[in-house]
């Protein structure tokens, strides 16, 4: 068992404080993904994981052991960097050793683990190479070969895959899901790069201005954005946002009333995915700025009661700039943000 | 619009504008190779005559017309070496000099390495006085260093000098081992400590073999610091005297021909060292040409 907690987790640098009180809990074999904007504390978080930051407050445990006073040697987890480092004075098959021996495990051992990871990540036939003599996803496969030979209780993951060119990433990214899924160690992977998180993660942690502000599994992010930062920094293109007034029918947004929730303010903000409107009869009303074909979809930018608004829709209807769009959005889809708090209001307060 | 402005004809007399371009960019070019040429002449030239004379005849050397070709003559070299005193002054130098190599490398590197690593109050003060030391002038301090050591018996020793020495090779120390640290990323230590290494183990292991040429050649530049050093050598030594001493001593009142060999002797070990680890005395001043 290798479930991390944390809690109460500080850390801060003179007076400015990266992390505010961090409460998360990992399970057991979970591929959790801490995904935020840079800057806002992610690395920071996972660096006091691995215990090459020290917290200022608060409890780190991995497995039920309390390993906040430990250094990182003693904390059973293994880390890929963003930069790989791959010692550049060691061969390949060195590198991936290194923490092998460092365990004074027998060499024979030593030997089949290193084969074992080096097989799991494709790079068998390069084990006699320096690093010099790699590319960049080569360095990446060693890095991440080098960290499953510890066979950790926690594997952490810096932005693995923010230095590689798109392909690549792409590639690397279906690949290590796949590895990482037979592996079943518990891992937190930092990254700034929401269809990244969308795609490997069991569980996303959403982190703002040193907060989590959303822990949940990739569709109820999606879905259900916590906060309205969460809405507009996890979809491309983001969540639209429109105001809405208080009615005696209900709430008007643009011009057009629909029910919502039943709360006492005078105005909230209506949100929606630009995929979840179609064409009505009656619907938001809006001027076509924009057209970008996307193959399967196209984009189209609008101006909605002076607001920018976004829709994707089926590339074989015909829409030219200029022209007038209505559109009905699915009520299921709908969401409500409260304006002060920024946060999303309850959905059960919503009439469905 | 498919019609262009149409170009000059290819040949056609450039303006004004772009001929005095050029004229300025010629002008540039032979300014700087005409620099480039007397500061090499400037540090080659005496440095060709000394080998020149070294390995000529004393009449070839006291002649006229002089050769510029040397005639391959031994005999004031042969002379040099067999004279009494100089086996022993290049012994001591070597020794001097090696004790200086040591000792700097264990006191420089750890200070390179903090300056390097880690930010603390203080670091730019810490790094500018490290360069101040070399500001100080010595004949200033050679009086009171001279009466302390008599006092506590450090006077005309070896390791006496040694530590005169290692005082003067200590910025450069420090200034080029903090700039081999800065070139090692960080994040290997890292990576080593979360395989299971202690900071010393991960720098020991990581560090130490990345950084190993350099400390080298900065040991090396350290031993040519102490090897050319005369001042505080003649002051602090009389008997235990290094090769320069020795020489400044003794050939003031030899003939010319040995003041030659003696030069060449002296010079010739220098530059062979510096030209060996030229590529890391650029590093110290944080020109990246690795």
């Amino acid at each position: 068992m290798a479930e991390i907690t944390v809690a109460g987790l500080e850390k801060s640098y003179g007076s400015f404080t990266a992390l505010h009180g961090i409460d998360l809990h990992v399970e057991d074999r979970e591929f959790l993904v801490l995904l935020g904007a840079s800057g806002c504390g992610k690395t920071t978080l996972l660096r006091c994981i691995a215990g090459l930051e020290t917290a200022s407050r608060g409890e780190i445990a991995i497995g039920g052991r309390r390993v906040d006073p430990l250094p990182p040697r003693a904390r059973k987890i293994a880390m890929v960097f963003q930069n790989y480092a791959v010692f550049p004075h060691l061969t390949v098959f060195e590198n991936i050793a290194f923490g092998l021996r460092m365990k004074k495990m027998p060499n024979a051992e030593v030997d089949e683990k290193v084969r074992r990871a080096a097989t799991m990540m494709h790079i068998e036939q390069l084990l006699a190479r320096y690093s010099g003599q790699l590319s960049g996803g080569q360095r990446q496969r060693v890095a991440v070969a080098r960290a499953l030979a510890m066979e950790p209780e926690v594997l952490l993951m810096d932005e693995p895959l923010s230095n590689l060119d798109a392909l690549l990433r792409l590639e690397m990214r279906a690949e290590l899901k796949g590895v990482l899924q037979e592996s079943r160690t518990t891992t937190i992977y930092v990254t700034h790069d929401q269809v990244e998180a969308m795609s490997l993660a069991d569980r996303i942690a959403v982190m703002h201005g040193g907060h989590i502000v959303q822990h949940a599994s990739p569709l109820d992010v999606y879905r259900d954005p916590a906060t309205r930062f969460v809405g507009s920094f996890i979809g491309n293109p983001p969540m639209n946002f429109l105001p809405a007034t208080r009615t005696t029918a209900g709430w008007e947004v643009a011009g057009l009333t629909m029910p919502g929730p039943a709360i006492d303010a005078h105005t909230i903000e209506f949100a929606v995915r630009p995929e979840d409107l179609t064409p009505a009869e009656t619907g938001l009303t809006g001027r076509v700025k924009v057209v970008e074909p996307l193959g399967a979809h196209q984009l189209v930018t609008m101006d909605v009661a002076g607001h920018h608004f976004r829709v994707v829709l089926e590339s074989d209807l015909v829409v030219r700039p200029g022209e007038t769009l209505r559109l009905a959005p699915r009520p299921e889809r709908v969401r409500w943000f409260d304006p002060t708090s920024q946060t999303a209001i309850d959905r059960s307060l919503v009439p469905s | 619009m498919t019609a262009t402005a149409p170009l000059p004809a290819h040949g056609a007399a450039p303006s004004d504008e772009i001929a005095r371009a050029l004229d300025l960019a010629r002008a540039k070019r032979w300014l700087v190779a005409a620099v480039v040429t007397i500061l090499c002449l400037w540090v080659l030239v005496p440095i060709y005559l000394v080998l020149v004379n070294a390995l000529s005849t004393p009449s070839e050397v006291s002649g006229w017309p002089k050769s510029f070709v040397p005639s391959f003559a031994m005999e004031s070299l042969a002379f040099f070496a067999g004279y009494r005193g100089v086996a022993e002054a290049l012994l001591n130098s070597v020794m001097v000099a090696a004790i200086t190599m040591v000792l700097s490398i264990v006191i420089g590197a750890p200070a390179g390495y903090a300056l390097a690593r880690f930010d603390f109050a203080g670091k730019n003060a810490f790094r500018i006085l490290v360069l101040m030391t070399r500001a100080f002038p010595l004949p200033l301090l050679a009086l009171p260093l001279a009466v302390a050591y008599i006092q506590i018996g450090l006077d005309d020793t070896i390791l006496g000098l040694a530590f005169v020495h290692t005082m003067l090779a200590m910025p450069f120390a420090v200034l080029i081992t903090a700039s081999l640290f800065m070139g090692v990323p960080f994040e290997l230590e890292e990576a080593a400590w979360t395989l299971g290494c202690t900071r010393l183990q991960a720098f020991v292991k990581v560090v130490l073999p990345l950084v190993s040429p350099g400390i080298a050649a900065s040991a090396v530049f350290a031993f040519v610091v102490s090897w050319n050093e005369v001042f505080a050598a003649a002051v602090l030594t009389i008997e235990n005297r290094t090769l320069t001493a020795f020489l400044l001593q003794s050939l003031n009142v030899s003939p010319l021909h040995l003041k030659f060999a003696g030069a060449a002797v002296l010079v010739l070990p220098a530059l062979l060292f510096l030209f060996a680890v030229r590529k890391y005395l650029f590093a110290m001043w944080g020109i990246a040409n690795r």
